[in-house]
């Protein structure tokens, strides 16, 4: 062994050190801003977490107590609602993208949902205000749920087609080999076999539309009172944290940084389903 | 016992399959080759000759590569399955198929596994299902080790009973010709004798091909061997001579061991 081999050796071991130091510094910095956010809104807003924030609907300004009721069960349902929509639109580009690659209509399906992924979400409530709101005549959660619905289809679309091209080819091939027709194998061999898979994307697309404010603002609108009519104006958790924050009352500011809080908690819940979804292989 | 006559069951004439610009098998005039009714055919020669690209064109398996050519023609029963108009899918039901890999479908139980060639194309009654892959199972010599826990998944199976399952699973559907590629290339010797033991006992009703990297296999289950080098076929003929008295010196070359 000679020297300076020896020497270049030492010297190689103490790039690897200082590059792995600057990778977890990195790394701890994105988190400390995670925690940082999570701890100041926990500081801010924890005080006004009880159980009247998740069975009451808000007061007027002034009067104490009330929760945000509305907006939690408003959340749910518009979002729900858009999943119910945009759900069989993903899955079908997905499907179309992963089981059908020669298909002439896939490079202008790709750049689209490409372009759609990257497209700020209040250009989805503007196609809602214009496809639903005007033609209705009002503001209504239906048309929140079209607005989430247009920002989740190239999510869904996305990862279903990721999840498809996991799926063995001799999947397909045995089913093929035994006669079945080729929707017949993606309905009842290949979607089966991705089922953790598609679950586990579907909740990070419900997740994401969750804690979108931009497209509700003039879609679903926000309301005051707890609502369960689609055609009605309805509330969800980022549209009141959004005009909480902005109103000049310390109790709503309180709830603003709680319904975040909850709205965060939510997020984390969704998450963990779809980790553990996708944990039960099959 | 009389000795039926030899029939042509399928055959290949001039058969080209192409992969895009690369060279494929059976470029220099194509491959021509009889299958015998209720024999086995052995598809020998060393990897990447072409023999199982040159399977896979027996049922149209082809037809999922998009950048796959098939030219000339495979007959079955005197039909080109490359005619236009004709269905694959209908192809593919007469002639199945067992991949190298053993694949259960993950998600279906035993059972499933071995009706899903009948469960998926409508059929429904209870009765029949029972029969037809009891029957199958039974032909592929898995019946004792699963009857008792045909509901459980099949993914909980051995490598040599999975294998068996995709051969149940392919006899239910009733082809009348079995591609198997190198159906025991993943088994242990135990059960590779089970598969072999098997075979001999199909081909009272089905006609087999397969493709084996194994010379002794080959000599084995095989009535009829054909030799496949460089993606053409070499030679082809009854196993016993083509393996005691080679026309070709590449065969002869092959088969004693002197490349492959």
């Amino acid at each position: 062994m000679s020297r300076e081999r020896d020497l270049a050796l030492r010297r190689r071991y103490w790039v690897e050190r200082l590059m792995l130091a600057l990778v977890a510094l990195g790394t701890l910095l994105a988190f400390l801003v995670l925690f940082l956010v999570l701890a100041y809104a926990l500081f801010q807003g924890a005080g006004a977490l009880n159980l009247d924030f998740f069975l009451k609907d808000m007061r007027p300004p002034g009067e104490a107590g009330g929760g945000l009721r509305q907006a939690i069960v408003g959340t749910l349902l518009v979002d729900g609602l858009g999943l119910l929509l945009a759900l069989p639109f993903g899955l079908a580009a997905g499907i179309l993208l992963a089981e059908y690659p020669d298909h002439p209509l896939n490079p202008y399906l790709r750049l689209l949902s490409d372009t759609l992924n990257g497209m700020p979400a209040i250009l989805f409530g503007l196609l809602a205000f214009i496809l639903v709101v005007k033609p209705m005549g009002g503001f209504s959660g239906l048309s929140g749920a079209f607005a989430l619905g247009f920002l989740m289809i190239p999510i869904l679309a996305r990862s279903t087609e990721g999840v498809l091209s996991l799926v063995p080819k001799e999947v397909r091939e045995a089913g093929l080999a035994l006669g079945l027709p080729r929707w017949r194998v993606i309905l009842s061999l290949v979607l089966p076999t991705a089922r953790a898979g598609l679950i586990t994307g579907i909740l990070l697309a419900f997740a994401r539309a969750a804690g979108e404010a931009a497209p509700l603002l003039f879609t679903a609108f926000g309301s005051p009172l707890l609502e369960l009519n689609p055609l009605k104006p309805m509330d969800t958790l980022p549209l009141r944290l959004f005009a909480f924050a902005i109103s000049p009352y310390e109790d709503w500011h309180q709830k603003a940084w709680a319904a975040g809080l909850v709205l965060f908690g939510f997020i984390t819940l969704t998450s963990l389903l779809a980790r553990w979804a996708s944990r039960r292989r099959f | 016992m009389v000795k039926e006559a030899l029939d042509v069951h399928m055959e290949s004439r001039r058969l080209v399959v192409r992969y895009g610009t690369r060279l494929g098998v059976g470029v220099g005039g194509g491959v021509s080759l009889p299958l015998y009714r209720r024999r086995i055919t052995a598809l020998i020669g060393p990897s990447g000759c072409g023999k199982t690209t040159f399977l896979r064109a027996l049922n149209r398996m082809h037809d999922l590569t998009p950048s796959a050519r098939v030219e000339g023609e495979v007959l079955l029963d005197g039909e080109n399955i490359y005619a236009p108009g004709v269905d694959p899918v209908l192809v593919r039901r007469r002639v199945g198929m067992v991949f190298q890999k053993p694949t259960a479908f993950p998600t279906l139980s035993i059972y499933d596994n071995v009706a899903a060639g009948l469960k998926l194309v409508g059929i429904r009654d209870r009765k029949r299902l029972d029969e037809a892959v009891e029957r199958a199972l039974k032909a592929a010599a898995l019946w004792e080790e699963v009857k008792d826990r045909l509901r459980a998944p099949a993914s909980g199976l051995s490598g040599g009973q999975q294998q068996r399952l995709t051969i149940a699973r392919a006899l239910a559907v009733e082809p009348e010709v079995l591609l198997m590629d190198e159906p025991t290339a993943s088994l242990d010797p135990i059960s590779t004798q089970a598969i072999e033991d098997l075979l001999l006992t199909l081909k009272e009703q089905v006609t087999i091909v397969i493709v084996t990297h194994n010379m002794q296999q080959a000599a084995r289950v095989s009535d009829y061997t054909a030799f496949f080098l460089n993606g053409e076929m070499v030679e082809f003929g009854p196993t016993e001579t083509l393996f005691t008295k080679p026309q070709d010196p590449r065969t002869e070359a092959y088969i004693t061991g002197r490349f492959g």
